[in-house]
């Protein structure tokens, strides 16, 4: 066998001149990875930090109330304007809608979340990947104006409520103050409902994720000790996968803080941070408000941040 | 020790008629198995081979599919791992990163409610004993592979089980450190006196630390018995040659030295290779051939014979006063490979 081997002769690679670059690469690690970061580096720091400081500048310019001229000079009076009562309002309502269906998804996710990783075999595992992906591949503009109809007042909802004869109870729901409405789609029960729906595989993905980095023998070490399968959830599952649920809700909070279409389509047509926005910067040109109004969420996204270490989120990481 | 010699000590664990089937694939076949109270007990076999599915039963993480699992006497067959009183030492160590060391050694007491200043004291105690004193604040992240290797063992020990099940817990420690901790695992079984249930494909490991050993392939035990036993008298080929390296001689050299067919074992360190032509003692075998290939590997030299008759013999011999030179000069020469008739095993065929 090894006579074989050394009679065949292997031909050495010819040199060629990118063979010669590579070894270049090869001998100077640090101007490799300088090459390879350039770009990605450039774009970070000009297109994304580079706008957002663009954003935080013009918030301290104000709008000339007489002229619809914005006076490019350092001042608080935009952000005097945002401490309005009407305004407070907005940014309260914004924050409680974006915690609860914060709160609602991980309760939803986590348990589907635990039994994907977990238990499911192998080929159910891919198809609830999947059905949890698959609303993600089609447009959010129809997913949610779906979810208008199916919230309507003709639409399927009240119709199964009808059929089971209990009309009376979502006649109840929706009576209630704060919540209700004249129907779903016009309450901001129904705006909840589908926030939840449509930010729901951004909370279940992260904590799958988590979960499934949770080494079985740990679970089972956990048992061994002693401990009963409750304990071991909440003292060993729960803290390692706590990660991935306060990932998730970053995902589910921010992008609810800062949504400006659902609100439009569904719900009471009180306003929301998104739509305030929205509406400053187009019809209103009042940019510095608008940005002002967009650092709102980074603010409470930062106080969100802050508590969450606090608790220790980012513990097991 | 004592332990192998003890015929009527309490049985610690039993498993009686256990099998384990996963889909189609048998991984325990009908084991029966008796594990003395305070004895360092070993599974040895290649992976595959039902060993730490065995150990798994023991501790409750597996079902079997068949037969029963005693305890001191108790079914545990259907008893839950948490309620079992085991305790185990993961391969991996499954130490619980985000706890501190304290905190993960003192989980089991943790459990039992036990209050805090105990639990300080016995977690002070056990990580003195597994030589660790002072590393309660640590994270398991910032301990090397030995020291969590020790925290594993302390952790599993602090609930005071009466039996320990250690699966591979030294395998991804290098040689060294490997060796350092076989003699101290042996060291703090005696220290506390409980049952040791040891998982390993390491045949020396098992040799160097256990009482008694069984010797797993294809989910089925092939022998059962004290390491000098097992090694000296093997019962089976695949035992003579999983639990150290053997010769087996068959067909017609096996034919020429007994007078009939069989499989012979015989371990390469107990033959001796003499000058051509030396005639051997009544009480001795031998078989001529020549010298094919010699490997010098410091303490001993193994050498490679061609049998005059077909077939090969591996030899081992001490550097006792060999040169290097002068082992490689026996490369081609013609000699006579002898041993003793009673370091012969006659091996039963039905394991091959």
């Amino acid at each position: 066998m090894s006579a074989v081997m050394l009679d065949s002769q292997v031909p050495q690679p010819p040199q060629t001149p990118l063979r010669r670059v590579s070894a270049w690469f090869f001998r100077h690690p640090t101007l490799t990875l300088f090459s390879l970061l350039a770009v990605p580096m450039a774009w970070m720091v000009v297109v994304y930090l580079g706008s957002l400081s663009a954003l935080l500048a013009q918030s301290f310019f104000r709008l000339d109330g007489f002229t619809g001229r914005i006076v490019r000079e350092f001042g608080l009076s935009t952000y005097e304007q945002l401490f309005t009562a009407a305004n407070i309002d907005i940014v309260v309502r914004t924050t409680v809608m974006a915690a609860a269906v914060t709160v609602a998804g991980a309760l939803i996710a986590f348990p589907l979340a635990y039994y994907t990783a977990r238990f499911a075999p192998p080929r159910l595992k891919t198809f609830l990947y999947l059905a949890v992906l698959l609303p993600l591949w089609s447009s959010y503009l129809v997913r949610v104006y779906t979810w208008k109809i199916i919230l309507a007042q003709e639409g399927i909802i009240t119709w199964v409520f009808d059929l089971l004869g209990l009309r009376g109870i979502l006649d109840g729901i929706l009576a209630i103050p704060g919540i209700g409405g004249p129907s779903l789609s016009f309450s901001y029960l129904g705006m909840f409902l589908v926030f939840v729906y449509i930010w729901l595989p951004y909370m279940v993905l992260p904590i799958m994720t988590a979960l499934e980095r949770v080494p079985n023998s740990l679970v089972e070490a956990s048992s061994d000790l002693g401990a009963r399968p409750r304990y071991t959830f909440r003292r060993i599952i729960l803290p390692l996968a706590f990660p991935g649920v306060v990932a998730g809700s970053i995902f589910t909070f921010s992008l609810t803080l800062g949504d400006y279409i659902i609100p439009q389509v569904i719900g009471n047509s009180s306003f929301f941070i998104g739509q305030v926005v929205y509406a400053q910067q187009g019809t209103a040109g009042n940019i510095p408000l608008a940005a002002a109004f967009t650092v709102v969420p980074v603010v409470i996204m930062l106080i969100y941040l802050l508590i969450a270490r606090r608790l220790g989120a980012f513990n097991a990481l | 020790m004592s332990a192998a010699s003890r015929t009527d000590a309490e049985a610690a664990v039993v498993l009686k008629g256990v099998s384990k089937h996963f889909g189609g694939v048998k991984a325990l076949d009908y084991i029966d198995l008796e594990i003395y109270d305070g004895e360092f007990f070993s599974m040895l076999g290649p992976s595959g081979s039902g060993k730490t599915t065995s150990l798994r039963i023991v501790a409750g993480f597996e079902q079997p599919t068949a037969g029963r699992v005693m305890l001191y006497g108790r079914d545990v067959t259907t008893t839950p791992p948490f309620d079992r009183d085991v305790n185990t030492v993961f391969q991996d160590y499954a130490l619980f990163p985000h706890m501190t060391v304290e905190q993960n050694v003192g989980y089991g007491l943790m459990i039992r409610k036990v209050n805090r200043h105990e639990i300080q004291r016995r977690v002070g105690e056990m990580l003195e004993m597994v030589r660790l004193p002072g590393t309660q604040a640590r994270r398991p992240s910032q301990l090397s592979g030995g020291q969590r290797q020790r925290i594993a063992l302390a952790r599993a020990l602090i609930n005071r089980p009466r039996v320990l099940l250690l699966d591979e817990p030294l395998g991804a420690l290098d040689l060294k450190l490997r060796q350092q901790m076989q003699i101290e695992l042996k060291a703090i079984q005696r220290e506390v006196g409980i049952t040791f249930i040891f998982v390993t494909h390491d045949q020396e490991e098992a040799l160097t630390m256990s009482d008694r050993l069984a010797v797993f392939n294809h989910g089925r035990i092939e022998q059962i018995g004290a390491p000098a036993d097992v090694y000296e008298r093997p019962l089976t080929a695949f035992v003579a040659g999983f639990v150290g390296t053997t010769n087996i001689l068959t067909d017609d050299i096996a034919q020429r030295l007994v007078g009939r067919p069989a499989a012979l074992s015989i371990r390469p360190e107990k033959i001796r290779l003499l000058p051509q032509g030396t005639t051997p003692d009544p009480d001795q075998f031998a078989a001529s051939g020549t010298v094919r290939d010699v490997i010098y590997v410091g303490m001993t030299t193994r050498f490679i014979v061609a049998l005059d008759g077909g077939g090969e013999l591996e030899v081992v011999s001490q550097n006792l006063d060999t040169r290097a030179e002068e082992a490689f000069a026996a490369r081609g020469t013609p000699m006579v490979a002898v041993w003793h008739k009673s370091a012969m095993r006659e091996l039963s065929t039905a394991g091959a």
